[in-house]
């Protein structure tokens, strides 16, 4: 039996296509896909994305553990009350075992979410390793998480937030965060475009989904977050990056720590290898400049020597009209490829990420 | 529940056929299908003159999520295709049996036609694929 977030009856209620999402039953979609990319693009929507880990993390030396722990310096936010970073957490060959955020709360607390699929070998790596630090690990089943995005969506949003915290939220820099004793609001996502991330409680998420919709939320489902994140440039952890591969390999060079120098991270020796020696492949953006929609998984040529990769996800971008994919590449730098589509060799555009932030195309096409 | 119309004929393969009178049939993917594979983003259409057998791969239907074969339902030549679809894909999922054909066949062979399925025996292999 699949688990279910606290939302799922009133998934239902809005007529959701349930899948199976990391064994989690998950809304696809509530009619169409593609209009709920266009609304997050131009209004406002809503996702339940509760089927993600929670982590509290607390002791007095959290600070030096999550230094060892993690990829990115948490030095970068340590005083800084709400303060995010996004990061990996590395294997010791450098692979990255899950991409996550990570928020400074207080001068011994941290929390944490990293991905649903990955939520049993990301608590037994962190538990493994906190034990050394004398650092408690909670997660945090008893909370639900909700993506409001969207370009109207803060002002949409807005009468719904209570009085006391309300204008902390709205004054948020992005990638921050504030609380009280029942909601955590970030301002955060996973879209490119502005809105909140807010954590509340399993038994108040129900309610307060149902003011988000009466206020023209629209809800959204997971198909229209995977378009959504990849226009925006955003790595899937599962597809555009795994435990093979490190954060230099997967366009993520600069969430990479690396001063100071003497900071002993997990990984951290392989990078080092890596990086000196510059010869890793890389992941790139890809614009198809024929027909076809690119796919996860179809071979990219990149020379006439039948030098070749990979796309790891790919799609058609509503906002575009076009197809565009991330795809991972021998060491190299490219122009144009050639990607195999049903036994056609189909060129197409290497381009640097993000290909649409705010509602707007960051390529030319 | 999706909708199957008793004019028609069916492949479990969830193409639609519709016989006309000249010896010709009309072809599509049911509302099953469509509804399956969400807003479909692009139709890629067989040549006009290609000749295809039963089973035939002849064309594909992409959504934003996947890729689907279409597979020819019949034996004949391809004598036209709905052109329209390469620029409004969405007609497939706005109106599958109607302006959401795909392409007309003319028969080679309609023994093959014995071999279709009635809408009772669609609605049937949907039950069984349920």
């Amino acid at each position: 039996m699949n688990k279910r977030t606290a939302l799922y009856e009133k998934h239902l209620a809005s007529n959701a296509k349930v899948i199976d999402f990391g064994g989690w039953d998950m809304p696809l979609h509530y009619g169409s896909q593609l209009n709920e990319h266009h609304i997050v693009r131009k209004d406002a929507g809503v996702f339940d994305v509760s089927h993600m880990t929670v982590v509290d993390l607390n002791g007095e030396r959290v600070i030096e553990f999550l230094q060892y722990l993690l990829a990115n310096n948490v030095s970068k936010i340590v005083g800084k009350t709400g303060k995010a970073l996004y990061t990996c957490m590395l294997n010791e060959k450098g692979g990255i075992i899950d991409d996550l955020i990570v928020y400074y709360q207080a001068e011994q607390e941290f929390r944490m979410v990293v991905n649903a699929a990955t939520r049993d070998k990301d608590l037994a790596w962190i538990e493994q390793h906190a034990s050394n630090f004398a650092v408690s690990v909670t997660e945090r089943t008893d909370l639900a998480m909700l993506a409001i995005q969207g370009p109207q969506a803060i002002e949409k949003i807005t009468p719904l937030l209570p009085d006391a915290l309300r204008d902390t939220a709205l004054n948020l820099k992005p990638f921050t965060a504030c609380w009280d004793d029942n909601l955590f609001i970030a301002r955060t996502g996973y879209t490119g475009e502005d809105g909140f991330e807010i954590m509340l409680s399993n038994e108040q998420a129900p309610a307060f989904w149902d003011a988000l919709l009466n206020a023209n939320i629209a809800p959204i489902g997971l198909g229209a977050r995977d378009t959504l994140r990849l226009e925006a440039g955003m790595n899937l952890y599962g597809s555009d990056m795994g435990e093979t591969d490190t954060p230099l390999e997967s366009n993520l060079a600069w969430t990479i720590g690396w001063k100071p120098a003497e900071r002993n991270f997990i990984g951290r020796d392989v990078l080092e290898a890596q990086k000196a020696n510059g010869e890793h492949s890389v992941l790139v953006g890809l614009v198809l400049k024929g027909k076809g929609v690119l796919r996860g998984h179809q071979a990219v040529y990149v020379d006439e020597a039948g030098g070749k990769g990979e796309i790891t996800s790919g799609t058609y971008s509503p906002t575009l009209g076009v197809s565009i994919a991330f795809a991972r590449l021998p060491a190299g730098v490219y122009e144009e490829v050639k990607v195999e589509i049903r036994n056609k060799q189909i060129p197409a555009q290497v381009v640097k990420p993000p290909f649409v932030r705010h509602g707007k195309a960051c390529i030319d096409i | 529940m999706s909708e199957i119309l008793d004019n028609l004929k069916y492949v479990t393969s969830h193409e639609w056929i519709r016989v006309e009178k000249d010896n010709t049939v009309v072809v599509g993917i049911t509302d099953h299908a469509q509804e399956a594979l969400g807003d479909l983003v692009y139709v890629e259409l067989p040549e006009v003159g290609a000749e295809l057998s039963v089973g035939d791969e002849c064309g594909v239907v992409e959504s934003v999520k996947a890729a689907s074969d279409i597979y020819s339902p019949l034996s004949g030549k391809v004598v036209a295709v709905n052109e329209e679809l390469t620029e409004t894909p969405e007609l497939v999922n706005n109106s599958p049996y109607q302006d959401g054909w795909i392409l007309k066949l003319e028969l080679s062979n309609d023994a093959e036609l014995a071999d279709l399925l009635d809408a009772s025996g669609y609605a049937k292999c949907l039950e069984d694929e349920a």
